[in-house]
């Protein structure tokens, strides 16, 4: 009751001055009054009332109709002041969710993390960035003791929390895959037949499978309808697209995916995508895929992990600063 | 429970009756100006819920007059659908994206006190008190 009564005091005494003065310094400090009241949450309906209370001390002889007027105006403002409440009171809510869903995605972060190997005579980049918080596109490395490299990258078709939510699976049906099993086409089957058994069907998975072998320097892959990657030839210094055919995982139990191979030389490249790479939207449509090529031509001196980043640079500036979709970008680079 | 008073609720201008009614008992126990006027968007808000979604129902009305203890006590009855999930029409922002008004989390922040009893098929109570500070 206190603070109220210094507010209309202190409201009554705004009022006056400017009512004598007009000046823009009683207005500046009506602005700091409204900041305030907004702090300790008074509505706008007990502003009007304070005005009105203030108004009738400074001339009691108000004419009886701007009197009246301002109750009609006080009763239109108390809607008003519950849309603001409400509002924020969802504003709240809406930090409380923000944290939760931060902590979703470290969780996310931890369960999907992958270790870089390092592979005598490759050179390995790779950058993941969500759009949201929490990331629908995967990557993933294994190492086995004959240093053979599996690489699988996947993108769940939309972003967010289904799309994270989804990749935790894939990533822990693929640990639980004997490492025998390296297979890639055998490795999206078997994934394939999980996604679908366990995933809604408007939910598609792309997914990229491949399998470098050092010692016949051989890279193994399959594709379950991902963003095709692109192969570079170092001998020819051409670039040329990781064509593989394959159904996207969880379309259909039996589903069988071709593997194909390349030989890798040196100073050959891999390079592995996800569809936020080449579907990067500038200001009024896609990027083009060459276009994209283009890009990455420009950093490929660097080292892998350099190129990938300074790349991923590029594409986040000429989005201004806004992903609209997950980023995964993978460069394999053959030393010797 | 008898009520010292209650408006009947079938067409939408008898909302304008329930308001009228709730301010004078305000005005009479002695609410302020800015209370009148939350209590008045209260019953506002009650009786349009059953103009919309009942039908038909009443507004009653209890004055509370204790040694320190002074209110208004508002009640809303009808025999209409009732309310399957109270928890989402309480929830901020349900009603209130349809455009709708206030809602229900409105009428919570308007009054004191506010309880509401439903069951699908047989009708909805929502009791509400507003005590004079």
């Amino acid at each position: 009751m206190n603070s109220k009564n210094f507010d209309l005091e202190n409201y009554r005494k705004l009022l006056k001055q400017y009512m004598m003065t007009q000046d823009e310094k009683a207005l500046y400090q009506a602005e700091q009054f409204t900041k305030l009241s907004m702090q300790n949450n008074i509505s706008p309906e007990e502003i009007v009332n304070v005005h009105i209370q203030a108004l009738r001390q400074i001339s009691p002889t108000i004419p009886k109709e701007i009197d009246v007027s301002l109750n009609f105006l006080l009763e239109a403002m108390i809607s008003y002041g519950l849309a603001y409440q409400e509002f924020q009171s969802l504003r709240e809510k809406q930090l409380e969710l923000k944290s939760e869903i931060s902590v979703a995605a470290s969780m996310q972060q931890t369960l999907l993390s992958t270790v870089k190997p390092s592979i005598k005579g490759l050179d390995i980049g790779a950058v993941s960035v969500p759009a949201n918080q929490m990331n629908g596109d995967y990557y993933h490395f294994v190492k086995d003791n004959q240093d053979t490299l599996g690489i699988a990258v996947a993108d769940v078709i939309g972003k967010g929390i289904p799309a994270a939510l989804a990749m935790s699976m894939i990533k822990y049906s693929m640990d639980s895959f004997p490492l025998s099993q390296r297979n890639p086409s055998a490795i999206l089957e078997n994934l394939n037949r999980v996604v679908e058994r366990n995933v809604d069907p408007s939910m598609f998975i792309t997914m990229f499978y491949g399998l470098y072998d050092p010692t016949t320097s051989i890279f193994q892959y399959s594709s379950a309808g991902h963003e095709p990657g692109f192969y570079y030839n170092a001998k020819k210094a051409e670039f040329l697209e990781i064509e593989a055919k394959g159904l996207v995982l969880g379309v259909s139990s039996d589903t069988y995916y071709q593997q194909y191979e390349l030989e890798i030389n040196k100073e050959d490249m891999i390079i592995l995508l996800t569809d936020g790479v080449t579907e990067c939207r500038l200001a009024d449509r896609f990027i083009e895929r060459n276009e994209v090529l283009e890009v990455i031509k420009q950093y490929t001196h660097l080292s892998a992990q350099e190129a990938v980043e300074q790349v991923y640079k590029h594409f986040e500036r000429i989005q201004d600063f806004h992903l609209r979709d997950d980023f995964t970008l993978i460069i394999i680079k053959k030393d010797v | 429970m008898d009520f010292q008073s209650c408006v009947k609720i079938q067409k939408e201008w008898d909302i304008v009756g329930a308001r009228q009614m709730g301010r004078e008992y305000a005005k009479e126990i002695g609410f302020g100006t800015v209370d009148q006027a939350r209590i008045a968007t209260a019953i506002s808000e009650l009786a349009r819920n059953i103009y919309l979604y009942a039908g038909k129902g009443k507004v009653c009305f209890e004055t509370i007059d204790e040694i320190n203890h002074k209110g208004l006590c508002v009640v809303a009855l009808d025999d209409g659908p009732g309310i399957q999930d109270i928890s989402q029409v309480m929830e901020d922002g349900f009603s209130t994206s349809g455009g709708l008004g206030a809602g229900l989390p409105g009428v919570r922040r308007l009054m004191d006190q506010f309880d509401i009893i439903s069951q699908p098929g047989k009708g909805t109570e929502i009791r509400t008190v507003k005590w004079v500070r």
